[in-house]
């Protein structure tokens, strides 16, 4: 998500009604199974219906016109399309800041040459652990020394190097060895974030989400090598929203995140098919049927569509969101994550404090403590790896 | 930040490299643009960035945004030199512009 600056000089970007952030799934295909993917449990079913080149520019073209800034290009595996190069130049020539975020699976050399000659300004490039092993196993294949080869080629492509390490049970204990990869690469913004609780997430939650005291300690190795690497090393920590109570800031603790900065309010993402979202993961609200690029203009969609007026503004919220003073800042939190763990998305995200279904995140966090309890295997991203003859109905067709 | 943010007036700066800097029709302003992030400039701020180019000092900045700015009205003389300062420290602290190296 942007992160949009606060400082007097600069002029909030939040409120024009406009799509700032573009964000096109150019594929769910990757060669990797990570057990905290974001993208849908029936992903292998959106495999032939990918927009094709022509229908992907078109949609950049009208982002553009409605203002888009950031453009990223995300999967799956974006590389896994073979008309990356033709689609960043295309982005480049429009204007967009283009931003590749990638497991650096499918690129090389060559291919990372191509892109900085079309223009490509970053590459936000995902790496598991400082580990050899761990990452391996978490990702379920043989990845670790050709990301840590992509990064190196970057560097020397004069590509902003922006390093995401998306942290777990089994990877936040290496803290001090990530920092000091890190550092080693020469990262120039490191997004130490933890793994939001969504589809392949959600599934293998009780074995991802680590425990408090492995977040703490985590915490105090970030804030030195923050000030040891300070104009040398931005780094961004973000804490799991399932730990916001215990935050110490007082005006965020207990209060869920300002997700997507509010529907339909700077974010647009279009899925591999076309569906346009106002996140990636609003697919996983059942009961909403989203309008896709390949019926309506972008335009319509953003503007018009039912789905995108579903819950801006706050006419929506019900209690405790309706009366609370905070709505305009955090938006009852995320309607994705209430939809997930209350079965309604009106509902207030269950990480406030506030919302009477918190003791759901409450139970998770005890869950992940109890150290003695049996481990559960993760549940790899694969094809066939679950049963989604129930959740994926929709997309049997296309299969 | 660890690096010195005093501002001398000699001292010219230029946009960091990671940053792109430029002019934005849909929002009729500057903006930068960096890895995941967006801030637009207002317009005294959009003036004093297009000016960081490496060639131009803080003093002529501040001489160039008083003639600019003159026929606003109120701006006194110290005003504009006091927020030219302000934002290039506040700038290079967060690490938008570095200082150029003599020469």
């Amino acid at each position: 998500m942007p992160k949009a600056g606060s400082d007097a000089s600069e002029v909030r970007l939040d409120g024009q009604g406009k799509p700032l952030w573009l964000c096109l799934e150019l594929t769910y295909r990757c060669p990797l199974g990570c057990p905290w993917c974001n993208n849908p449990l029936d992903f292998d079913s959106y495999r032939r219906n990918e927009l094709s080149t022509d229908e992907w520019k078109r949609v950049l073209r009208e982002g553009r016109e409605m203002g888009a800034l950031q453009l990223g290009f995300t999967g799956g595996e974006p590389a896994m399309r073979k008309d990356l190069e033709e689609l960043v130049a295309e982005a480049n020539d429009l204007g967009y800041y283009t931003n590749l975020i990638t497991s650096g699976m499918g690129l090389n050399r060559e291919r990372l040459a191509a892109l900085k000659d079309a223009g490509l300004h970053q590459i936000q490039l995902s790496i598991q652990s400082c580990d050899q092993a761990v990452t391996d196993a978490l990702v379920g294949a043989g990845a670790f020394e050709h990301k840590l080869e992509i990064a190196r080629e970057m560097k020397a492509l004069g590509f902003p190097m922006v390093l995401n390490v998306p942290v777990c049970r089994d990877s936040i204990d290496q803290t001090p060895g990530i920092l000091a990869m890190a550092e080693e690469l020469e990262v120039d913004f490191l997004e130490y974030v933890q793994i939001q609780y969504y589809n392949w997430a959600l599934l293998n939650r009780a074995e991802l989400l680590p425990t408090l005291e492995q977040l703490e300690r985590a915490e105090v190795a970030v804030m030195a090598a923050r000030k040891r690497l300070a104009g040398q090393m931005t780094i961004y920590f973000v804490v799991p929203d399932y730990f916001t109570s215990t935050m110490a800031d007082p005006e965020r603790a207990g209060r869920p995140k300002a997700c997507m900065n509010g529907w339909g309010s700077i974010h647009l993402t279009i899925a591999p098919d076309g569906t346009g979202l106002p996140c990636q993961e609003a697919r996983v609200i059942k009961d909403m049927e989203f309008p896709s690029v390949r019926d309506h203009s972008l335009q319509w969609i953003w503007h018009e569509s039912p789905q995108f007026n579903r819950f801006r503004g706050d006419d929506w919220m019900k209690e405790p969101c309706r009366s609370c003073s905070y709505k305009q800042e955090d938006f009852g939190g995320c309607r994705c994550q209430a939809y997930l763990l209350t079965g309604d998305a009106t509902n207030t995200d269950p990480a406030c404090t506030i919302s009477p279904h918190h003791n759901i995140i409450e139970e998770a966090v005890a869950e992940a403590q109890r150290h003695q309890h049996f481990r559960q295997p993760l549940v790899l991203r694969r094809a066939g790896a679950l049963s989604t003859a129930f959740v994926g109905e929709r997309h049997e067709t296309a299969a | 930040m660890s690096e010195d943010v005093t501002i001398e007036p000699q001292d010219r700066f230029e946009i960091n490299p990671l940053y792109l800097f430029r002019w934005e029709e849909t929002q009729d302003a500057y903006v930068l643009l960096y890895p995941e992030g967006v801030v637009k400039l207002n317009e005294t701020a959009g003036e004093i960035l297009k000016r960081c180019t490496g060639e131009v000092s803080v003093t002529e900045i501040i001489d160039e945004l008083k003639e600019r700015f003159s026929a606003r009205g109120p701006h006194t003389e110290t005003s504009v030199e006091t927020s030219v300062h302000k934002f290039l420290e506040v700038s290079q602290a967060k690490g938008w512009i570095k200082r150029k190296a003599d020469g």
